[in-house]
């Protein structure tokens, strides 16, 4: 397989105060990026649940956490208004789904799913992500769905929300009122991430990507 | 919160919001609940909001109402994905059945302007055959329309929504040119174009409801698209024609009034069984508009519920349901696509997303399935990429990020697809209530063998193209389902439907139904356009009843 695309030195957010955002955007953007870090709707033992989940299905230092995001997105609202037989709407389901969690890891290594290792964490998910019964409590939810639903469904929506996740991937990010202009297949507008690769090496793509406003 | 749309009302004390000028407003009619209107419509979208506009024009006296709040893009659309959640209909609602539909946006708006805020804007008529596919085709109910008559409103509606299209469309019977000239394409949209050629099937650049040039009328000025991408949450230039953009200004200038955050919880019937109006929910309070002729335009899902919520005592399971059909044959339209990666970057965030279309399969009865289903170019913003990979995948961790990496790289076409009506796929109630104590949809679904022969198909078809790009790591994303359709069927035979042509309840003369749920069958193509046609038929066919006195207690 082809090495990942790289775009050192790619900065959405440098493009804040150009035509490329509009004020609803920055208001949106900023309200993201300054969270409560605190739970509002969890309690502690869950947000201690929901962060290490967080950190397994997105890893690596991410700010504001996933979890601050996913709480107030909660606390918020309920989120995609549909429940099915196996899921409950998501206030519910994301508290039962935590809850139950902490219960599988209890009852197979007598503690809670956040103070296992990884390794654990993660052979756990992979055993309800194949719809394998667990150690733990799960009422009328079915586990396999809640992953698919809640777990896959949600956190990585939340990461891929945030400026570091679209530097990350090259996204051009907001574009509004300013648009695009080079529609053509391989052309950049030169507010667009520089690719190492396609838009030169890495030394030029740096350059680029400082001046990408 | 920077909108304070969803806050209060913003329509009242004669003044309503002017979309189409920053922080502008224009006058509004306004009539007393206590005024008996000539028509309530409930809901703005394609079927509600057009209807608004025509009715007003004609000089009936109008009030619509949507449970949606008033937004002016222009200066409250943000470019993101999670913030644009605010113009969907996230409200609760159960679903089931073997194949749960995926509710929310990817097809239910709440809005002024209803699902077409942030539709793609795809805009194609109906295969001919398709209005009489029990008949022709052998599969499916016949519409109670003919499809020559349907021409002629969709040739309205394109020109009434200046779509920017192709200057010859390869398939079907000969249309005119296209109001505006076709958008260039994207590099999605030509490796659509490059996979068909090398597969040996017609393309076309999609026929879209976005400017390609500037628009101007007695009601404002909209811009061209700039191709930011976001269309599907939302257009924050205007250059999107839709229902809040297009419709709307025009019913207010004809003296319509137009309710934002009133939710409609039943419709009331009298002692002689007509409609006598409508009660709503604004402000804190349960309110009642009189009116002379109610028409719900709610959508598939919400349009049967409120008919099933008002039952009462001479109607208890429901209004207009003599038939026993209200709710039922929903039919959604498949929506699998096929991805690969391409060593140059594609950037398919770039431009509406789907800037190319084959509607080959369409066209060609040769096949083990019935029905007919297109597919169009794609440009996901990264959640929604991020869903794909989640989804079809099942990746998450390291795995997911590392893969979300070739972002910029990855091209895809997806199928729109009809399924077949099927009285078992259907709308009831469930027992949970909403916020407005009302009880929620619930909403069954499940594919039939034919769906799934058709999704098979397609699924191997558009590998091929995408193969023929030369992508690599291609992979299909099966499940996936979009456009509502069906569930208050028109006909021509009150046993076998709810409405008739006009969308006229068989059961209750002054009470209408004018949207998507109209459809006997959804056909192979996006629905809006064919919605938009028929509202505008409608207004036209009311106009001539009520100067031949057929409407009740209503004549101009
Ligand atoms: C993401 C997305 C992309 C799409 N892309 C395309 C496309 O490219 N081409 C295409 O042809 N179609 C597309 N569609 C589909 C198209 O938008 C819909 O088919 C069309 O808008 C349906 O029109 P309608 O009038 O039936 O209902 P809607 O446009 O959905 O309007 C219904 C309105 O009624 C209101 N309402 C419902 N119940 C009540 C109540 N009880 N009281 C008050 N108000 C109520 C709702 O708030 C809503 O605003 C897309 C849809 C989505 C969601
Ligand atoms: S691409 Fe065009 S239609 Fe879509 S949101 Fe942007 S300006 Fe509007």
């Amino acid at each position: 397989m082809a090495e990942k695309p790289s775009f050192p030195g790619y900065d959405t957010m440098a493009r804040r105060d150009t035509q490329s955002w509009n004020e609803p955007t920055r208001q949106a953007i900023d309200a993201r990026l300054s969270v409560p870090r605190e739970p509002r709707f969890f309690t502690v033992e869950e947000w201690d649940c929901a962060d290490a989940l967080c950190q397994l299905i997105i890893p690596g230092v991410i700010d504001p956490p996933l979890v601050a995001l996913l709480d107030a997105a909660l606390h918020d609202g309920d989120g995609h208004g549909t429940r099915t037989q196996t899921v409950p709407y998501r206030r519910e389901a994301w508290r039962q789904g935590v809850n139950a969690l902490d219960s599988c890891a209890r009852g197979s290594h007598g503690k809670p799913f956040a103070q296992l290792g990884k390794d654990d964490q993660s052979a756990l998910l992979e055993t309800i992500q194949r719809g394998e019964p667990t150690a733990g409590q799960w009422g009328a939810m079915e586990p396999q769905d809640f992953f698919k639903r809640c777990v896959l469904g949600d956190i990585p929506a939340l990461f891929y929300s945030l400026p570091q996740a679209w530097n990350e991937i090259g996204f051009g990010g907001p574009a509004s009122p300013r648009g695009y202009v080079r529609l053509e297949l391989g052309h950049r507008d030169p507010w667009e991430a520089a690719e190492v690769g396609p838009d030169g090496d890495s030394d030029t793509v740096e350059r680029k990507n400082r001046h990408v406003v | 919160m920077w909108s304070d749309a969803l806050n209060a009302p913003r329509a009242r004390d004669g003044k309503a919001p002017d979309v189409l000028h920053q922080g502008g407003w224009v006058e509004m009619r306004e009539y007393r609940d206590t005024e008996e209107v000539d028509f309530v419509i409930v809901g703005t979208g394609a079927g509600g909001g057009t209807l608004a506009a025509r009715l007003a024009e004609q000089g009936f006296s109008v009030v619509a109402m949507d449970a949606g709040g008033w937004f002016r893009p222009i200066e409250e659309f943000a470019s993101d994905e999670t913030a644009q959640e605010m113009i969907y209909w996230n409200d609760h609602r159960v679903t089931d059945g073997a194949n749960p539909l995926t509710m929310g946006g990817n097809n239910s708006g709440k809005a002024i302007g209803g699902s077409t805020v942030h539709y793609a804007m795809v805009a194609l008529r109906f295969r001919p055959e398709w209005f009489k596919s029990r008949t022709l085709l052998g599969y499916g109910a016949d519409w109670p329309i003919d499809w020559r008559e349907m021409w002629h409103w969709y040739a309205e509606a394109e020109r009434q929504l200046s779509i920017a299209g192709p200057l010859s469309y390869p398939w079907g019977p000969k249309r005119g040119r296209y109001p505006f000239r076709a958008h260039e394409l994207n590099g999605a949209a030509k490796l659509l174009a490059e996979g068909a050629q090398k597969t040996g099937i017609e393309w076309t650049e999609t026929p879209l409801a976005t400017l390609s040039a500037p628009y101007r009328d007695a009601n404002g000025t909209s811009p061209p698209c700039v191709y930011r991408g976001f269309c599907r949450f939302g257009c924050s230039t205007n250059a999107k024609r839709s229902s809040l953009t297009v419709f709307i200004p025009r019913a207010l200038a004809a003296g319509a009034e137009v309710r934002d955050l009133a939710m409609v919880g039943k419709i009331e019937t009298g002692p002689d069984g007509r409609a006598t109006g409508v009660h709503y929910h604004r402000d804190g309070e349960w309110r009642f508009q009189k009116a002379k002729n109610v028409i719900v335009a709610g959508y598939a899902v919400e349009t049967p519920r409120l008919l099933l919520n008002s039952a009462n005592d001479r109607f208890p399971d429901g209004l207009a349901n003599s038939s026993g059909l209200v709710g039922k044959n929903l039919m959604t339209q498949s929506n699998s696509a096929v991805w690969g990666r391409m060593d140059t970057p594609v950037r398919s965030y770039k431009g509406p997303p789907s800037l190319a279309i084959s509607e080959h399969w369409n066209y060609d009865d040769n096949n083990d399935f019935h029905g007919g289903y297109l597919w169009l170019g794609q440009g996901p913003m990264p959640i929604e990429w991020a869903g794909v990979l989640t989804g079809a995948k099942g990746l998450w961790g390291d795995a997911l990020r590392e893969e979300m990496r070739d972002y910029n790289h990855m091209v895809g076409v997806k199928m729109v697809g009809e399924t077949l009506p099927n009285e078992a796929n259907r709308v009831t109630l469930a027992d949970d209530v909403d916020q407005y104590g009302l009880k929620v949809a619930r909403i069954t679904f499940s594919y039939g063998d034919n769906d799934k022969a058709m999704i098979d198909h397609a699924l191997q078809q558009m590998r091929a193209s995408i193969d023929a790009v030369d992508a690599s790591d291609i992979f299909d994303q099966p499940d996936d389902n979009c456009h509502l359709g069906g569930t208050i069927r028109m006909g021509d035979d009150p046993t076998t439907s709810v409405v008739n042509a006009d969308g006229r309840s068989w059961d209750i003369p002054n009470l209408w139904v004018c949207d998507g749920s109209l459809f006997p069958t959804v056909g192979g193509v996006n629905p809006s356009l064919t919605i938009y046609a028929l509202a505008l038929r409608m207004a036209d066919r009311i106009g001539e009843m009520s100067k031949r006195g057929e409407l009740y207690r209503c004549r101009m």
